[in-house]
């Protein structure tokens, strides 16, 4: 009687949470659903009852509008891969390589290295200071350089993948030592191999950084060639218009017609947004070491 | 006779250090790439921190412009919005460290004590927000705060009401803020915990079933005690960071709506437009600066307060 009494109890508190966390899942998930549905609507579905997450009147008008003038989409498209792909792998190669010195623990300038880090975690030197020095005297601007270079070395994922070095044994480096291999070799055939979920986990976070970058790009790129895809969605949202004149623009079309705009917008940051968001949780795993890493290092 | 002993020994530290430079040649080469990126990258912008007390000339550039003390700073302060942006910023963060700190260890706990099989469909799910940018995020408002088509004005012209101007209208960006926070981060957040619960010894609690003890004396005494001080680290760390908001957030979710602006205008967005609407290198530094050693301080303060009340938890 008390047994089951007790069973009861802890289910109700099950079927609480339950609750709790869907209704967290339903806002997480609908707006999406609601972003899909509106580029499917026709203006005239719109027009009458608003967003939608199932069209009263089906229609691709959005979607054909956008791949009749899809250069800017491809165009961005290839920006972002180009900056993610050499910037994940730029950034990679020198946070393994610091993070592997600064983990010998029979490096002499171990501790100063280590130092040298942290202190850019303390004080950076502000908007303008990076503004004027990296437009100005570097003269950056509109270079895939900008966009790629001053996100490459993040003190975290430095200090995340040396305490992931460090829990290695250290035995391993060591023998390898005495045999005769340089440290190159040590790194790329000995620790590397066996920090591998660690350096997974730091690739993703910087692929990831990359790929949602648009704060760079908003900064330091004009004009639309090095428009990468979340500063064209974010030039999209702030100016509806910038759909309709590049339409109206490139095929001479008057603008009287009545354009599917604002399905066009939605169906914009689905083409742009859609496959990562499809792709990244599918990663989600090496996420979660690298918060248990960097958790425990903390 | 003395100072001949005392230079061998000078000229010997050198030829030992020396020794030892190159006999750690082959690590500092592998490191140098990198020493090189952050020198250039976060070392050089460093000058900023003396900017604001330059009266800076672009023709001029930086070491040739002249020191005009603080100037820039009394031209800052003169004005009412970086006092307003300061007040925002200040109290966005309390209230997205309070509530969401609550939220986050709510969803950890009731994912710690839920079956492993319903665990990963929701934390994938919960995980979502923090992939996607905050540019997607205000696609994400958008679709529900629409002034024409969104769905919430939807909603209220069904039962009759009349619709909300969402983006002209100050007063409900509070709430909207506070809660796309809390929707972005929640996620992770609950992850972090959630790694720090699974580590807690499983035999406390055995034990306690044993001694009969509640649902709830459980999670108080042993889960949130395990936890404890994750939680006052992460906090600390946050309150270090109370004048410094997001600003992917507060720019991109309000879409930079002006009409706005006293309800969403941060530090950081305050800054960010000094410089690139008004070009005025002045003010923006000086507001960078005046956050970031309010930032310094209230980090000491926040440290030797715990330090005092539980020295374990305490940053440094």
């Amino acid at each position: 009687m008390n047994k089951s009494n007790l069973k009861m109890k802890s289910n109700d508190h099950h079927i609480v949470s339950h609750i709790i966390l869907i209704l967290a899942c339903i806002t997480i998930i609908y707006p999406f659903c609601v972003i899909i549905g509106a580029s499917f609507q026709s203006p005239a579905d719109l027009a009458e009852h608003g967003y939608r997450m199932i069209p009263k009147e089906f229609s691709l008008e959005a979607y054909k509008m956008i791949f009749q003038t899809s250069g800017q989409l491809l165009n961005s498209y290839k920006v972002t891969l180009i900056v993610t792909l050499l910037g994940t792998i730029l950034a990679t190669t020198l946070t393994t390589s610091y993070a592997y010195v600064i983990s010998r623990p029979t490096y002499r300038y171990r501790k100063i290295l280590s130092f040298y880090v942290f202190f850019t975690m303390l004080f950076n030197g502000g908007l303008v200071a990076n503004y004027l020095w990296l437009s100005g005297t570097l003269n950056l601007k509109n270079t895939y350089a900008v966009l790629i270079l001053p996100l490459c070395v993040s003190p975290w994922n430095i200090i995340m993948m040396k305490g992931f070095m460090m829990g290695l044994p250290s035995s391993l480096p060591e023998a390898a030592k005495v045999d005769g291999a340089s440290e190159l070799k040590i790194f790329t055939r000995i620790v590397l191999p066996c920090s591998l979920p660690g350096v997974a986990t730091i690739t993703l976070f910087y692929a990831l950084g990359y790929w949602n970058d648009w704060y760079t790009g908003m900064i330091y790129i004009d004009g639309n060639d090095l428009v990468c895809l979340q500063l064209l969605l974010q030039r999209i949202i702030k100016d509806i218009d910038f759909l309709n004149s590049a339409e109206a623009m490139s095929t001479g079309m008057n603008t009287g017609k009545e354009l599917p705009t604002v399905s066009a917008r939605m169906a914009m940051c689905i083409l742009a947004a859609g496959p990562m968001l499809l792709i990244f949780p599918f990663f989600q795993k090496y996420f979660r070491t690298g918060i248990t890493i960097g958790s425990v290092k903390g | 006779m003395k100072s001949v002993t005392k230079q061998s020994k000078w000229t010997r530290q050198i030829k030992r250090e020396g020794k030892y430079f190159i006999k750690n040649l082959d690590l500092t080469l592998l490191a140098l790439p990198t020493i090189i990126i952050i020198f250039i990258f976060s070392y050089i912008p460093m000058y900023g921190l003396v900017l604001p007390f330059k009266d800076y000339k672009v023709g001029l550039g930086f070491w040739k412009s002249p020191w005009c003390g603080f100037k820039n700073f009394e031209y800052l302060f003169n004005g009412a919005d970086v006092l307003r942006a300061t007040r925002n910023t200040v109290l966005y963060n309390i209230a997205f460290i309070i509530i969401g700190t609550i939220a986050s260890i709510a969803v950890a706990l009731m994912l710690y004590n839920l079956g492993k099989k319903a665990v990963k469909i929701y934390q994938t799910i919960l995980f979502v927000p923090y992939f996607v940018s905050w540019v997607i995020v205000s696609y994400v408002v958008l679709a529900m705060l629409d002034m024409n088509y969104g769905v919430f004005n939807e909603i209220i012209k069904v039962f009759g009401g009349e619709k909300i101007m969402w983006y002209n209208e100050p007063k409900y960006w509070p709430f909207i803020i506070t809660f796309m926070n809390i929707w972005k981060f929640t996620g992770y957040n609950a992850v972090v915990y959630l790694a720090a619960l699974m580590s807690i010894d499983t035999t406390l609690y055995e034990v306690a079933d044993i001694e009969g003890a509640t649902k709830w004396q459980k999670t108080r005494y042993i889960s949130l005690a395990g936890i404890k001080s994750m939680i006052i680290m992460l906090t600390i760390m946050k309150v270090g960071q109370i004048f410094s908001g997001d600003f992917g957030l507060f720019y991109n979710v309000p879409i930079n709506s002006s009409l706005l602006y006293p309800t969403t205008d941060i530090l950081n967005t305050f800054t960010y437009r000094a410089l690139m609407n008004m070009g005025d290198t002045g003010m923006s530094s000086a507001a960078t600066l005046y956050q970031s050693l309010a930032g310094f301080i209230l980090v000491m303060i926040t440290n030797y307060i715990t330090s005092k009340l539980d020295s374990e938890s305490a940053l440094f």
